[in-house]
């Protein structure tokens, strides 16, 4: 683990510069052990760090690593939490999937089997981030890794199931993006009445059942 | 209860206190008062805990009716109102407070004694203006209850007051990607752009040259200042994004994040580096002119 100051109220860990499973676990550790703790305002955990935010006039640089690493010392035995799973219905293709068909084109792959793998694989929220309480999913079967489009569209659709690179995703509200979408659930991502809004949480395990007519 | 009407709501008004903490992890960040030394002032003036809710006016201000009498107080930029700034006013049942365009600066606080009596949504009265987490901007017809949460007495006008005069020296510290940049960020001298908002300021100027690293996405504090491939160096500011996969050459101090608060369309931005000990000597500055009111 990396410690470095990211500003005059915050520390950054960092667990290496790889994508994985076992940082997600380190990731998930330490935002764990830290939530709740007095003068620690917010965490932001990531694919392979958190970022700690503090109270300056509580706390300093010096006593948030220390206490980071006590936590993370005593926690070392804690099995995690059980995950929850949750399955999220899509609608592929067809004016819910726009990029579908460019997606089965970059794999080279047909359209219904695109889909099949998708809805195979069981996904890890890896964290919750960026501006829109955006679910990073890891768990993408690779050979469905597809690039992000060269210019992002104004306006993705509520609810639009998506592909960034390796990774997958769901918009949980209508806003720009960038990635490659595949289909779009009618469920409620975001409910601005529930503590927190997002449905999707660190941790959760996802799957994605095909539902309706598929528009291939 | 005691209650004030919003006649005219100003353009863009809404509900604010220091901000919702502790949901960054669900992709929501603090939001809370764009210049936070402004509403803390304002509050402790009236007599309220620093954190009580407060209205925050933007570029233009509102005008509003108080039924049955308040003390208030402006704090902030000036926005014309016949009211004296920075300190605790009585306004007599019936009377109308009028804010008008703002002199100098962008955000003008209207703290009332007790507090807005406003729900809470996870813990905060803060409206975040993206998401609609905490509420909406203010509409004509509102009506706004005061509370009755006061703590002590008003306190005496303020003195040696922060004012902004549309330019601004930003005291900025290393961020995480310091080492990818040279020292350009400190010889440029920005303008802030009109796509600014309670996001991100976005500044306009010379472009920082792109560095050649590798990024992961990481979470990402206020102040932070983004550097995308065009090389326009992005603020974030309040209501920012709560993770980032563009590198960061430096971070605004926290004692100037009341600057970024204040800082209009147009504005001229240079940056100085500190180190990360003058930081915090200047926020204990900072702080204890606050706790002095």
């Amino acid at each position: 683990m990396t410690i470095h100051p990211a500003s005059d109220r915050s520390l950054l860990f960092s667990f290496g510069d790889g994508i994985s499973f076992d940082a997600h676990v380190a990731v998930a550790r330490l935002t764990r052990c830290m939530e709740g703790v007095r003068g620690i305002l917010n965490l932001h955990p990531a694919y392979t760090s958190v970022l700690v935010d503090f109270d300056p006039c509580l706390r300093s640089h010096a006593e948030v690593e220390s206490l980071v690493l006590e936590r993370m010392a005593g926690d070392r035995e804690q099995a995690p939490p059980e995950p929850r799973h949750l399955e999220i219905p899509v609608r592929y293709g067809g004016e819910f999937g726009p990029d579908l068909a460019d997606v089965a084109r970059h794999t080279g792959l047909t359209e219904a089997r695109v889909v099949e793998l998708h809805a195979a694989a069981e996904y890890v929220v890896y964290f919750v981030g960026f501006s829109t309480c955006f679910p990073y999913l890891g768990g993408l079967p690779p050979e469905l890794a597809t690039p992000r489009l060269s210019a992002p569209r104004k306006h993705v659709p509520v609810g639009s199931v998506a592909i960034g690179g390796a990774q997958a995703g769901i918009y949980p509200l209508a806003s720009p993006g960038g990635w490659r979408l595949i289909g779009r659930t009618d469920l409620q991502l975001f409910d601005l009445l529930a503590t927190p809004p997002p449905l999707l949480r660190m941790g959760d395990r996802v799957r994605f059942i095909p539902v309706g007519e598929a528009r291939l | 209860m005691s209650n004030f009407h919003v006649i005219a709501p100003g353009f863009l008004t809404t509900v604010q206190d220091l901000g919702r903490f502790g949901y960054a992890h669900f992709g929501i960040s603090a939001s809370g008062a764009a210049d936070a030394l402004a509403l803390r002032a304002g509050n402790l003036l009236v007599g309220n805990a620093a954190n009580a809710a407060a209205l925050e006016m933007t570029l233009t201000g509102g005008e509003f009716v108080f039924e049955s009498g308040a003390v208030i107080a402006l704090t902030g930029s000036d926005f014309g109102s016949s009211v004296a700034m920075w300190q605790p006013v009585e306004i007599r049942p019936g009377e109308t407070v009028r804010c008008g365009a703002a002199r100098n600066g962008a955000r003008c606080y209207l703290a009332v004694r007790g507090g807005l009596d406003v729900p809470r949504t996870m813990g905060s009265a803060s409206v975040h203006v993206m998401t609609g987490v905490g509420g909406r901007p203010l509409r004509r017809g509102d009506v706004l209850g005061i509370g009755s949460a006061a703590v002590r007495r008003p306190r005496k006008p303020a003195r040696g007051v922060p004012v902004h005069d549309g330019m601004a020296c930003l005291r900025a510290t290393a961020g995480p990607q310091a080492a990818w940049f040279g020292a350009e960020l400190y010889s440029g001298s920005y303008r802030v752009s009109e796509e600014s908002n309670r996001m991100g300021i976005r500044l306009l100027g010379p472009a920082l040259p792109s560095p050649g690293g590798h990024m992961i996405t990481e979470g990402v504090p206020l102040g932070a200042i983004q550097t995308p491939p065009d090389g326009q160096p992005i603020v974030l500011f309040v209501e920012h994004q709560t993770t980032g996969g563009y590198p960061k050459p430096a971070n605004v101090i926290s004692a100037d994040f009341w600057r970024l608060g204040q800082l209009r369309p147009r504005d001229e931005v240079r940056f100085e580096q500190v180190t990360m000990e003058g930081a915090l000597g200047l926020l204990r500055d900072q702080e204890e002119w606050l706790y002095s009111l």
